[in-house]
């Protein structure tokens, strides 16, 4: 037996434990990344991910028609990921530290089995006594493959107005 | 340090050195300044940045707020980016279309050609004040060279054409490869080095630091599969090491086969998709019809690291680059790079060009950022104490190959003209016998 009241909580419990799913899927990927534990990192894409990072001038840009800082399928990306491990990724040899806080998760819509969503994040990069703040928001594609989640689209946006005085974007964003 | 000593040249053993205090010293950094970013040429933009009239662009050019700006006459003109009352930037938007420019303090309004055209109020002036004479202030000398726009801070400054010397030649065999013209691609990648800018002029022309410093990215592509085999060069130029060359007044370009790697004008590689194939192979073969089998075989089959002293890298590698850089400061840099694809490119195609740029280029690419580590230490090495010198006598003596100094050595000699306040050089290329320069294109 069921009132209309406790149809409307069930929903509601539904859509909390979405987004505690969501939230701790991508807390425990920027855990992955702190740890430099890039194959399992590596292990959350499909086959058909993209990660991207626009240039600071245009942020809202298709990377196919302007030029991007990142633009990565699944090939590119775990070429990115053999070069981080190697020790030939001079800008990333020794490793930096990184520290991600990641915050306003919001889902943003789910359309079948594809759930988007938005996040802002402050990540500090440390290393040869620089301390370097990238901020921005990050665009999720996450989809629904057995039962668990999976990345299809990773879009990292920085609120800076240019890679200064970082330089550059090594490590995954 | 005595500024004469700052290089050390002996031509005869073969030994040329630069005495590493040019890279951190405050007192260079200010001749520089004054001998250099007052004195030449400096890149402004590509004439694709702004199409109609009104179209305008912020630029900080030797650390001066400038922009740019197509004119209702249809004129291109720069400004120094100051209000000619107190002082405001009056214009404050990185880009956009206006016919009006007014400066938001005192709301003077001046119009796209610089004319100061309203002032509130204005019967509260005497007759002394004119206001056609209170105009935007352009900096003196702007000119362009195929779409490439230049201005100087310096009056007397050659005209442009002479100063791109030898350099003029290879823009052409880069601007040639795409005959419907040329445009900047949105998307503009801004990021800064902490090494004095002098670094980003070298590592610009090397290309003796590409196989050990980049090893990752060449393991990547090699990882792709290989490129259509690259064809028998029918010209000796630039032979298979390659040629390190001088352009005159302190210009220099690194020239060395492409072999079988992509180069989106004109040899596929994986990299470029197999949808890219019939483009590329298309425009190859205009080319050829239109320049013949050896021009054409430079533009598709050879690649270019080509600096415009002192501080514009016109770069024709894995894509046409366009990089300039300015010091802030004698330990820290800004670097600014965008990339240029051709007018008709397909979307595919563009597309592939642009991943394949961004494979090894760009702040986030599988090779720059290791040119950024490499200028860095470099800059935190000279710190340490210890050698004096840095040296540059790679290929000294020799006809110098793409793995040699030669072009570094002409940055130099152009460098040092200018800091004992010299416009030019008395010569850039390392021997001045038997008439082997050294110059030109060996061609």
């Amino acid at each position: 037996m069921s009132s209309g009241r406790d149809d409307g909580r069930d929903q509601k419990v539904a859509a909390l434990l979405l987004e505690r799913e969501v939230e701790s899927f991508i807390v425990q990927e920027a855990a992955l990344l702190d740890e430099w534990r890039l194959d399992d990192w590596l292990a959350l894409f499909t086959e058909d991910a993209r990660y991207t990072v626009p240039s600071t001038d245009t942020p809202t840009a298709d990377p196919k028609e302007a030029l991007a800082i990142i633009n990565d399928d699944i090939t590119r990306l775990r070429g990115r990921v053999e070069r981080l491990k190697s020790r030939h990724a001079h800008r990333e040899f020794p490793w930096s530290r990184t520290r991600r806080f990641i915050t306003n998760v919001r889902i943003k819509e789910i359309i079948n089995d594809e759930i988007s969503v938005n996040a802002s994040f402050l990540v500090y990069r440390i290393r040869s006594g620089q301390v370097d703040p990238l901020i921005g928001s990050y665009s999720y594609t996450l989809r629904r493959v057995d039962g668990g989640l999976k990345i299809a689209t990773r879009k990292a946006v920085l609120d800076l107005e240019a890679l200064r005085p970082h330089g550059t974007l090594s490590i995954i964003l | 340090m005595n500024p004469q000593k700052l290089i050390d040249e002996d031509q005869f053993g073969g030994v040329f050195r630069v005495h590493r205090s040019v890279f951190s010293a405050a007192e260079i950094a200010a001749l520089e300044q004054a001998n250099i970013f007052q004195r030449c040429w400096l890149y402004l933009g590509h004439e694709s940045e702004l199409p109609n009239a009104g179209d305008f662009q912020r630029r900080t050019v030797a650390g001066q707020p400038l922009f740019w700006v197509r004119g209702n006459d249809g004129r291109v003109r720069a400004f120094h980016n100051s209000c000619t009352h107190w002082g405001a930037n009056v214009c404050r938007v990185d880009q956009g279309n206006a016919e009006l420019f007014q400066c938001f303090y005192h709301a003077w309004t001046f119009n796209n050609q610089g004319d100061l055209v309203s002032v509130p109020d204005d019967a509260a002036y005497g007759e002394g004040f004119r206001k056609e004479k209170m105009g935007l202030v352009a900096p003196p000398r702007l000119d362009s060279y195929r779409g490439l726009y230049f201005m100087s801070f310096n009056r007397d400054v050659e005209d442009l054409v002479s100063y791109l010397g030898d350099a003029k030649e290879y823009i052409d065999l880069i601007l040639d490869q795409a005959e419907e013209g040329w445009r900047v691609v949105p998307g503009t990648q801004k990021y800064s080095v902490r090494a004095n800018w002098k670094m980003f002029s070298l590592n610009s022309l090397d290309s003796y630091h590409v196989r050990p410093l980049h090893s990752t990215f060449f393991k990547y592509t090699e990882s792709l599969g290989p490129g259509d085999p690259p064809p028998i060069p029918p010209t000796d130029f630039p032979g298979p090491q390659g040629r390190s060359l001088s352009l005159r007044n302190g210009h220099g370009v690194d020239v060395f086969p492409s072999l079988a790697r992509a180069r989106p004008i004109a040899h596929w590689h994986p990299i470029l998709g197999e949808e890219s194939k019939e483009e590329i192979r298309n425009r190859r073969a205009r080319l050829v019809e239109k320049f013949g089998a050896e021009r054409a075989y430079l533009m598709c089959n050879t690649n270019r690291l080509m600096l415009i002293y002192p501080n514009f890298a016109l770069h024709d590698i894995a894509g046409v680059s366009l990089r300039y850089f300015e010091p802030v400061g004698p330990e820290y840099m800004e670097v600014t790079v965008q990339t240029l694809a051709p007018c008709r490119e397909s979307a595919a195609l563009l597309n592939r060009r642009l991943e394949n740029f961004l494979s090894f280029l760009g702040p986030g690419g599988f090779a720059h950022p290791d040119d950024i580590e490499a200028m860095e230490s470099a800059q935190l090495g000279f710190r340490a104490g210890g050698p004096e010198w840095i040296d540059a006598s790679r290929g000294m003596g020799r006809e110098a190959t793409a793995l040699d100094e030669l072009h570094v050595r002409a940055f130099w000699r152009q460098w040092h003209a200018n800091i004992l306040g010299n416009a030019k050089a008395e010569r850039y290329h390392d021997l001045r016998s038997e008439g082997e320069t050294g110059e030109g294109t060996g061609r």
